[in-house]
């Protein structure tokens, strides 16, 4: 990890409340618009483990995320028929570093989501790779660390 | 079997679930599940783990039985344990690390120390027992009475006497061996970790869900629309695939009709053989060409093996009961020994399939929640188990099958759990160790 940061935190908080709102509001086409191309979508089971080797939570490239957009979007995701109300907040922002062009940056996100099953707590700690794309800043990588990641969880489909 | 008319917890079962339709009590009944957890989870075999879970000797790993909390050993000899995480002494839980290595367990409240094989080792302050020699009065850990094994595939039964494992699988059986053919060396194994996932319904609702071929073109349509896969036309009207009672409440869907029809080296996967040159090229070195085309073509297994253990094609789940209205759902990826470069492709698959956001089992999950709330509702009081019910038919080997969407499978399944559930329990009761 080596290189200048050329974001400050004040822009990757901006940043990451922008992409939280738009997952909260099922903004599908724009949540989608801030991804790179090689994008990887993570939620893993076990942080430490391989994801090709072992399972995860989710492990999207970008080809997989589109599929999973495009799945919500046909209004047949049973799972998220009526579309979970969600509310989350994103705190502890913190810049990580550099790694090559990109910028790593460390949040915490809790996550209301009410359903008719009852409400549920998701609380998790993120980790995004930011990258300046044509002057704006794109993901190029997110995980998410669920505190109970490898505990039983319920249904999760909505946009982590 | 002796059918008890003297109990009435049978005679009511026997009104609740008849041949054509069972009633939505039997979901919710917090009575007739507690009668499950005894005639079924704590007698029958129900499936434990995998024997490449615990490759090395010493070994260990927590599982379930139900809501049995258990630690499957291996112990230096090499030989499998299934024991209960509960200190002899007073209770405590022994083994709280998911899984590990260790020849012994150290109860942390007042440090009595077991073998992997359950047996008492030692007890601090032994005088207070009269010496050392008191370990041969004391008890060990409580061990599920009988264990065996198919296939590295472990069971376990907690009831002393019963039919035999082989006995208990029937036909089973021969669906895990077609499993595991697809390894060039002919095992699978159970290394990528697991998923779980929760649902807020009852265990049934999941084991009748994983053989229905009614389902997938309206659960799944929103994926299959969207993927280009071919899964839903599998599960059609116009679909050659058969749905099996194998016996024993196990049942299939048998796709081997269709893979067949396409006629494709691992075509049931979707997966070209150009994209796994080596696996292909390790399997036709295996068993030759001819044969291994065959498996190949043929594909995996699609059968629950009842009352826990589901294996659809390329993965697998084992289905754990926490309360009449609490079900886990665990799920790994098969990994095939020798088969490096398939497996990767396996983990990727499963990974968008299932799971509390997978692509699939996110919404089989909302089906079976969006079930459990239903079938609380009074009227009209049961749920309809006719479909295909005119078409049934024996195949050649004398198993009931029929069509691809028929629920042939649930039939099966629910006459055998009225067999089990009004049967008198035979010695199923824990021995009682000195
Ligand atoms: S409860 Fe385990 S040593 Fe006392
Ligand atoms: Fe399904």
């Amino acid at each position: 990890m080596t290189a200048a940061l050329d974001i400050d935190v004040r822009e990757a908080e901006q940043f990451l409340y922008r992409e939280a709102r738009l997952a909260d509001a099922f903004a599908l086409e724009e949540w989608e618009a801030l991804w790179t191309d090689d994008a990887v979508y993570h939620v893993p089971v076990d942080p430490d483990a391989d994801p090709r080797t072992h399972m995860s939570i989710v492990f999207d490239n970008r080809g997989r995320i589109a599929t999973r957009i495009k799945q919500l979007q046909t209004g047949r995701r049973h799972s998220q028929r009526p579309p979970s109300r969600l509310c989350r907040s994103v705190t502890n922002v913190e810049l990580l570093g550099a790694d090559g062009g990109d910028t790593l940056v460390g949040s915490v996100v809790q996550i209301l989501e009410s359903r008719d099953r009852g409400t549920t707590w998701w609380v998790g700690r993120v980790t995004h790779r930011l990258r300046r794309v044509e002057g704006e800043l794109r993901m190029a990588a997110k995980t998410v660390v669920l505190v109970d990641s490898d505990r039983s969880l319920p249904t999760m489909s909505f946009l982590v | 079997m002796t059918t008890t008319d003297v109990d009435p917890e049978a005679a009511r079962l026997r009104a609740l679930v008849l041949p054509d339709r069972v009633h939505g009590s039997v979901y919710t009944d917090a009575e007739i599940y507690a009668r499950e957890l005894e005639r079924i989870w704590y007698s029958t075999w129900v499936y434990v783990g995998h024997a490449s879970e615990v490759p090395e000797p010493n070994d260990y790993v927590r599982k379930t039985i139900g809501p049995q909390q258990v630690v499957m050993t291996r112990d230096k000899t090499g030989a499998i344990h299934v024991l209960h995480n509960r200190c002899s002494h007073r209770g405590n839980l022994v083994c709280d690390a998911d899984r590990g290595n260790a020849g012994s367990f150290r109860c942390p409240y007042h440090g009595w120390t077991f073998a992997n094989t359950g047996d008492l080792l030692g007890f601090p302050f032994n005088q207070g027992y009269g010496g050392s020699a008191a370990r041969a009065q004391l008890p060990g850990l409580g061990a599920a009475p009988r264990v065996e094994s198919y296939r590295g595939f472990v069971f376990a039964s907690l009831a002393a006497d019963g039919p035999t494992l082989i006995e208990h699988l029937g036909a089973a059986a021969e669906r895990l061996d077609r499993l595991c053919r697809l390894s060039p060396e002919g095992e699978v194994e159970l290394t990528a970790g697991w998923v779980k996932h929760e649902v807020t319904a009852n265990w049934k609702m999941l084991v009748e869900n994983e053989t229905d071929g009614y389902h997938p073109q309206f659960v799944h349509s929103s994926i299959f629309s969207i993927s280009g896969s071919g899964i839903g036309a599998l599960y059609s009207d116009k679909s050659t695939a058969v749905t099996r009672a194998l016996g024993g409440g196990h049942t299939e869907n048998d796709l081997s009709p269709e893979f067949r029809r396409l006629g494709v080296p691992m075509g049931w996967a979707g997966t070209p053989e150009s994209k796994i040159p080596d696996y292909v090229a390790a399997m036709r070195a295996s068993y030759g060409s001819d044969t291994a085309d065959e498996i190949m073509i043929n594909g995996s297994p699609h059968v629950m093996i009842f009352p826990n253990l589901f294996v659809a094609e390329i993965q697998l789940f084992q289905i754990q009961p926490l309360a009449v209205d609490r079900t886990v759902q665990h799920v790994t990826a098969i990994q095939f020994k020798g088969a490096p470069d398939l497996n990767r492709r396996l983990v990727t698959q499963c990974v968008g399939s299932v799971g509390p956001a997978g692509m699939l089992l996110a919404d089989d999950a909302e089906m079976y929640e969006r079930n459990q709330r239903g079938v609380a509702q009074r009227q009209p009081e049961w749920l309809d188990l006719t479909r295909g019910l005119h078409r049934e038919r024996l195949d050649d080997d004398g198993h009931t099958i029929g069509t691809a969407t028929d629920e042939t499978s649930m039939r099966a399944m629910w006459r055998h759990y009225l067999e089990l559930m009004e049967t008198e329990r035979s010695g199923a009761r824990p021995s009682e160790e000195p």
